[in-house]
């Protein structure tokens, strides 16, 4: 059973509980205009990031708790605490502690309490104003939930000996406990820290007074705390900074020793008690203590004596003083990679062999790196840095390996990575990729369009210990289906990876594992791939791991298929039966503007920018939420916001080098709906014909079957309508690129460029969507939206792209290239799987039709897929290969 | 009746599961919503799951009878959005009031149904009181971190008229629920306070967060136990945790509840996580295999479930928590309720 115990909790993002075993609690009082002239001036001057960094900085440097003050009779203290405290609970590294919200007004404290979620400690209230307004304040501190600090100060002043000291104080206490039931725990006591020495009889005893009413209060007063603003008591010294760190030192000793369990103390202002010189210690605990009636002359006196140490600063490059394994582990965890050709040098000087620099002193550092980054405590944009470092540490060792003709380097692993025929996506390969290499294992990489017999082959040759596939358009799924067949012809034993962004656990279980009687592992997620290649290759996990996965994989199988056979299909016929009705005469058709086909060649990059969709940017690091909120994210802002930054710079680089080249097609056509599921597109009096694919999972009544068709008039209406198709890139120069920076070892950048190029071929999608509707089509004169809109596909009509939901068959793009002549105009090629090259491209159609919605086609038939073959003109087997993801299983 | 306070010392009380999921079996359409008395309203109210405790009282009162009959103790209000705030998107606002109180008095018909049927286990009300849409202390805007879409006094006099409307229509409890931003839970603890004030009356709260993702965070960022002491500044029921996760992903949070708090512990997770379809597919009898694990490691008062369980699961759970020890309260706790 739990019984309540007495203690003072507070919290931010994390806990913070206080009990009689916790150290003294440090308050950082950095943020308190009253405290520092640089917050004060910040605020002034409304430079409200410098002044987060004040907090964090704190925060960083020790501070349990972060105490705000914003009282100054220039400041609003109202709005500016506010402002300060709604944005710091977007700082999860700040906002993990608790905040002592600190003014002498109650509306500013009343709307500090209103904006922060964690217990917070209210500093201060008293009895000044008299019982009542205490009382009223007491209650709605408790039922805002927080703390409070009470000054020893009353209707008649403030308590400045020790009787009057627990007067207040016991007063206070009764007040709360007894009449408000506030808890006593949440109780704190500042019992007034008020200088000494200062040559005035009557703050004699200043100190002493304070420890001692300190000790009375913590003996008599159940389960609070006291608390204080320590650097009061070396006022008169201010300028002797060694004398008052002792004075501090000094103070909180015996206050501490008292019970004072909490308070406000510069860090940089004291001195560790055990440090001072003897001579010191006894002129100031004279003073503290109040010992002697001479005490304050006698430490004037040697105060003259103590010559003032500057302090060093050395703050930021501290660390390059620490031992050499320490500063490569740092080098590599934190991705500075400024020393780390002279680090490992000095490593080589000291090394018998310059392998041993690698084997011992870099993978001291990466197996850190490991560790935080398996824990979660490392993001993949940092792991990729630290593998930058580590890239230039092991750059630097090469010519000595070689030289000393000591060649094989004990790797945990070799494993065959490549992106299958057909496809030319690389950047979630190169990042497991990096991620690997950075955990000890060698890559082969084969790089992209790698055809299967090359795969087998190399594996053959390189002896691998595992080989990932990856890709990301859905033909490659039977890319990697065929591998798996081949490899168990072969009689293969090694295990085989998936990943990309179409290949999901349901398509490896039900389509790859059962044709591979070896391990097939899904891994989408590259922090993963580390943890699943160390459990396949480790000795004595592999075979246990391998059975589990199999096993995991046919249940897996079992139930996806029961799950399938429980959906009803329509036949064909049924379906188109059931086709979405448009009552055309209704509806409103505009003619484009401009019909025909237009190229728009050497584009101004730095109009898309604002176009760009950054939450899949984010995606293709493997960090997932949702853009900007993914900056503020508690896991992973702060590496989502480093990766942004370093995105911008990149960018502007590019705009400003124009190192990339956006290229665009596209045309506008009379078009006609034929046949119940084809578009016939009439292009200076040819005829061309895109075929749709129809839904075929039956619905809720009242829902139809659609198919893109649906959108277009019919012929036999009589109407004439239209639709459009465009190809955009801004894919050439990305290869020169990202071959730049391989070159400089740094994958890090490479993988940038070209999840930059990706990004923005989606943004120049969607700008020329926008100009196609408001300008070239011109049926959406007047739509004003925002990016955010745009995203979220608030416009007229869409842009639907062959290979994508609903219209996967990517077939149709052949269609498109021919009709816009894409190659001849733009460069933009397709690979035999139908891939864009360069891979940063996007094409589609344009449907204009106000009903015209996105819609994923799911699962069809085979009478659909014969149908379908008769109308492309091709054989069965072709439009199966083709279709193959969206086939009903048997 | 006897006090839920005592009964909560004796056993495990059993909370229903997902009103949303039972509602959508109905498959009510836009005129359903609407009914006769809304038939002219100007804005779309499919999707309004609350207004349909006035447009359609029979299907909830039905809703409700089954999870009394499958053996829950403490049926939810269908009230989640019932607040001026979360009802501004159907232009709702005015009938906030209405909404509550019918919400409460239909759950109170059934409850006093089933307590006189079966005296020796009295059936509860508690009045659902949902997130809104807002939050309090995170900032939709990333360009303006420091902007707020709702201040703590909106939600604090929102929060308030929906309590007071729960109280009229007979809610035996207050749940706060579904808790992402602690600062709104901490508004409507706020406004529970005043009207306890003002009524001079006690009502047990139930205080439940929801930890959103692997994190093991609220959506806001505070851990499981920086919840628990944003919250315990006033006397309640129970504190918990509801939605987002499944039943075992839950373990974790719970433990540390259980170890550090002094009041009783709920818990109403999901039916697993959604699959790739959005839809939860946990059966009954797999959520209350890993129910036991709760109960075998004592760490729950009440019981219960959220999006995608059904009678059916509240059946399975509230006959194998019948047949374990309650986690033990401090009787301090409960007597000061």
């Amino acid at each position: 059973m739990i019984t309540a115990q007495k203690h003072l909790r507070l919290s931010g993002l994390e806990p913070l509980i206080i009990t009689p075993e916790s150290n003294f609690i440090n308050v950082g009082e950095r943020t308190n205009v009253a405290g520092s002239k640089k917050f004060l001036r910040l605020v002034k001057e409304e430079k409200f990031d410098e002044a987060l960094e004040v907090a964090r900085h704190q925060v960083e440097g020790g501070a349990q708790i972060i105490d705000i003050n914003m009282d100054d009779g220039l400041i609003d203290g109202r709005e500016a605490m506010v402002r300060f405290l709604n944005l710091i609970v977007s700082e999860p590294d700040i906002a993990r502690v608790p905040i002592m919200i600190d003014s002498s007004k109650w509306e500013i404290i009343e709307a500090g309490l209103q904006v922060v979620q964690g217990k917070c400690v209210v500093n201060s209230i008293s009895l000044k104003e008299g019982e009542t307004e205490f009382k009223r304040q007491a209650t709605l501190i408790k039922r805002y939930g927080a703390a409070v600090i009470v000054m020893a100060f009353d209707e008649v002043g403030q308590a400045d000996n020790y009787d009057r000291r627990i007067e207040i104080a016991k007063r206070s206490y009764d007040i709360l406990v007894n009449e408000v039931h506030f808890p006593p725990e949440d109780i704190i006591f500042d019992l007034n820290i008020f200088p000494v020495a200062t040559g005035m009889e009557e703050h004699r005893k200043n100190a002493i007074d304070f420890i001692e009413g300190t000790r009375w209060v913590r003996q008599n007063l159940p389960h609070c705390s006291v608390s204080g603003g320590v650097s009061n008591v070396s006022f008169s010294f201010r300028g002797n900074n060694p004398v008052r760190e002792a004075m501090h030192s000094v103070f909180l000793f015996h206050a501490i020793e008292a019970g004072m369990n909490m308070g406000i103390v510069n860090p940089a202002l004291l001195e560790i008690y055990d440090d001072i010189p003897k001579d010191l210690l006894e002129h100031v605990e004279d003073v503290i203590l109040d010992r002697r009636d001479d005490a304050t002359e006698r430490l004037l006196e040697f105060a003259e004596t103590v010559v003032g140490k500057a302090k060093e600063s050395k703050v930021d490059l501290s660390w390059r003083e620490e031992p050499l394994q320490d500063r490569i582990t740092r080098a590599l965890v934190k991705g500075i990679d400024q020393y780390i050709v002279e680090d490992v040098e000095e490593a080589r000087q000291k090394a018998s062999r310059p392998l041993e620099v690698i084997e011992g002193n870099l993978m001291t550092g990466m197996n850190v790196v490991g560790d935080l980054f398996g824990s979660g405590k490392m993001f993949l944009p940092q792991v990729v840095k630290s593998a930058r470092v580590m890239k230039k540490a092991v750059a630097h060792l090469t010519p000595f390996i070689e030289a000393s003709k000591d060649s094989n380097t004990s790797s945990a692993g070799k494993i065959l990575m490549a992106t299958v025929k057909g496809d030319v996506h690389d950047i979630g390969k190169n990042i497991v990729s990096v991620v690997l290499a950075c955990n000890n294992y060698e890559i082969v990489d084969l790089g992209v369009m790698v055809p299967p017999e090359k795969i087998i082959g190399k594996a053959k040759e390189e002896q691998v210990d595992v080989i990932g596939l990856s890709g990301l358009i859905t033909p490659s799924l039977d890319e990697m289906v065929f591998l798996a067949k081949e490899m168990e012809r072969q009689q293969f034993t090694v295990p085989l990876l998936i990943g990309g962004a179409t290949t999901s656990k349901a398509h490896t279980a039900v389509k790859i594992d059962p044709q591979y009687s070896q391990a097939v592992v899904h891994v989408n997620d590259a922090s993963r791939a580390v943890t699943v290649v160390g459990d396949l290759l480790q000795k004595d996990t592999s075979d246990g791991y391998k059975k589990s996965i199999k096993l995991d994989y046919e249940s897996f199988r079992d139930r996806f298929l029961n799950r399938t056979k429980q959906k009803e299909y329509l036949t064909l016929s049924e379906a188109r039966n059931n086709k979405l009705q448009i009552d055309w005469d209704a509806l409103d058709i505009t003619e484009p503007k401009k019909l025909g086909i237009q190229v728009l060649e050497n584009f101004d990059l730095k109009k898309l920018t604002d176009f760009i969709d950054w939450s899949p940017f984010f995606r293709s690091w493997d960090l997932h939420g949702k853009f900007p909120d993914i900056l503020k994210d508690d896991v992973v802002g702060v590496q989502a916001t480093e990766l942004f930054e370093d995105a911008q710079t990149m960018l502007q680089q590019i705009l400003d080098g124009q190192l990339l080249k956006a290229k665009a097609i596209f045309g506008l056509f009379p078009a006609n709906q034929v046949d119940e599921d084809d578009i016939e597109v009439e292009v200076n009096n040819t005829k061309f014909m895109f075929r749709t694919l129809r839904q075929q999972l039956k619905k809720r009544e009242g829902v139809p079957n659609i198919a893109l068709a649906d959108f277009i008039a019919p012929k036999n209406s009589g109407i004439q309508d239209y639709m459009g198709c465009f190809c955009v890139t801004t894919g050439f120069g990305t290869q020169e690129l990202a071959q730049e920076y391989e070159k400089n070892l740094d994958d890090y950048g490479s993988i940038m460029v070209k999840a930059l190029a990706d990004r923005l071929a989606e943004a120049f999608a969607e700008y020329l969507h926008r100009e196609v509707r408001i300008e070239y089509w011109g049926y959406a004169l007047d739509e004003t939206l925002s990016n955010n809109e745009l995203i979220e596909e608030k416009y007229r009509g869409i842009r639907p792209a062959p290979g994508y939901p609903a219209c996967p068959d990517h077939l149709e793009k052949l269609t498109i290239w021919e009709l816009l002549e894409v190659k001849e105009k733009i460069g933009v090629e397709l690979t035999e799987s139908l891939a864009m090259w360069p891979a940063a491209s996007v094409s589609g159609y344009y449907f204009g039709n106000p009903k015209a919605k996105y819609f994923g086609l799911g699962k069809i038939k085979p009478d659909q897929v014969e149908d379908f073959a008769q109308r492309k003109g091709i054989t069965n087997e072709e439009a199966e290969k083709w279709l193959a993801p969206n086939l009903v299983d048997n | 009746m006897e006090q839920i306070e005592a009964i909560l010392q004796e056993r495990i009380l059993v909370l229903d599961g997902a009103m949303g999921t039972m509602l959508q079996r109905y498959q009510f359409e836009e005129e359903d919503f609407r009914g006769e008395r809304f038939k002219d309203w100007e804005h779309p109210l499919k999707g309004n799951n609350d207004l349909l405790s006035l447009t359609q009282p029979e299907a909830l009162a039905e809703v409700h009878r089954k999870y009394f009959a499958a053996g829950a103790d403490i049926v939810e209000t269908n009230t989640f959005s019932g607040t001026t705030i979360a009802m501004a998107d159907y232009h709702m606002e005015e009938l906030v009031y209405e909404l509550n109180y019918e919400s409460a008095r239909i759950a109170k018909r059934v409850a006093a149904e089933f307590t006189a049927k079966e005296p020796h286990k009295p059936r509860f009300v508690a009045g659902s009181i949902g997130p809104t849409n807002k939050t309090a202390s995170m900032s939709p805007d990333v360009n303006d971190p420091g902007f707020r879409a709702v201040s703590f006094d909106e939600l604090r006099y929102a929060y308030k008229e929906q309590v007071e409307a729960l109280l009229d229509g007979g809610a035996d409890i207050l749940l706060v629920e579904t808790i992402f931003d602690t600062l709104n839970a901490k508004a409507a603890l706020f406004a529970i306070e005043e009207v306890k004030e003002e009524r001079n009356i006690a009502v047990p709260i139930m205080v439940s967060g929801t930890i959103t993702d692997a994190s093991g965070r609220t959506l806001s960022g505070q851990t499981a136990e920086a919840f628990l002491i944003s919250v315990s500044h006033i006397p309640i029921l129970t504190v918990g945790f509801n939605c987002a996760l499944g039943a075992n992903q839950l373990v974790p949070h719970l433990e540390v509840l259980s170890a550090k708090t002094p009041f009783g512990v709920s818990a109403h997770p999901n039916a697993g996580l959604p699959n790739a379809f959005g839809e939860y597919d946990e059966t009954p009898e797999q959520m209350a295999e890993q129910i036991k694990e709760y109960l075998e490691k004592n760490l729950v008062n009440i019981v219960g479930g959220c999006c995608g369980t059904t009678p059916e699961h509240i059946k399975a759970i509230a006959d194998l928590a019948s047949k374990y020890k309650p986690r033990k309260i401090s009787s301090e706790i409960a007597v000061k309720i």
